[in-house]
């Protein structure tokens, strides 16, 4: 593949999608900026956290199941 | 103290400030790689929510704000657009271009659309703003945080896959 071969897809593209660079802001976005300024930080249930201690304490109780769980991934 | 340094210790006011600033051109230069209005809408505001969480990482005595800025807005949209890869093709919601056969027109964009939606969002990005933006490829290596060459190799792999789906369905650039 060349340079003219290069040219030539570029003026396809060109001819049949318009450049979108010229396109404008319809509307001020800093409202929506302050939206989501405000949004909470997802919060992760109390349950999930109890779930990751147990599998913690599971594996330091019986380390042996590591290499086993690893080997079934 | 100088807007950068008001806005990297976390004042509001100065972010709003450089939001107001910055946001047309943000969301020009998304809109070259997603092409969709309101996608390039919500994704500048994504932008500007990463630059503001991590104001506390830019160098606000010699950091380039503008460059540090278009970096975080090209990963937003390669990030959009690798998320929608499997959903849809390119969306586009720009007017075509005046023909006297607009049929055909639809038709060839629609299998070029097609085509595009066949290149990871790293290629498409290269592509679109080298060859349907005209961009440099000095700025699209600096938005990209990759260099000249690896631009050049990125649009020669898309221009490559692009002439072979192309010619699949029978369209010869």
């Amino acid at each position: 593949m060349n340079e003219r071969e290069i040219a030539e897809l570029k003026k396809l593209l060109k001819d049949t999608l318009p450049p979108a660079g010229d396109a404008e802001l319809r509307r001020d976005l800093w409202p929506a900026m302050l939206r989501r300024l405000d949004e909470r930080p997802v919060r992760v249930p109390w349950w999930d956290w109890a779930l990751l201690a147990g599998v913690i304490a599971l594996f330091c109780f019986f380390p042996g199941i590591i290499p086993a769980l690893l080997y079934q991934l | 103290m100088e807007l950068l340094e008001r806005f990297a210790a976390g004042d509001l006011e100065a972010f709003e400030t450089l939001f107001r600033q910055y946001q047309s051109a943000v969301f020009r230069w998304i809109m070259r790689i997603v092409r969709n209005t309101a996608t390039a809408e919500d994704l500048t505001v994504e932008a500007f929510w990463r630059v503001y969480r991590a104001r506390a990482r830019f160098d606000a005595v010699s950091g380039n704000f503008g460059g540090w800025l278009r970096r975080i807005a090209t990963n937003v949209a390669i990030d959009h657009l690798r998320r929608t890869r499997t959903e849809v093709p390119l969306p586009e919601d720009l007017p075509g271009i005046a023909t006297s056969r607009p049929g055909e027109q639809a038709e060839m964009r629609r299998q070029i659309q097609c085509a595009l939606s066949k290149l990871s969002p790293r290629l498409r990005g290269a592509v679109l703003l080298a060859l349907v933006e005209e961009e440099p490829y000095g700025e699209i290596a600096q938005a990209l945080g990759i260099s000249v060459n690896a631009v050049k190799v990125r649009v020669f792999r898309g221009v490559r896959i692009l002439r072979k789906e192309l010619s699949r369905v029978g369209v010869h650039p």
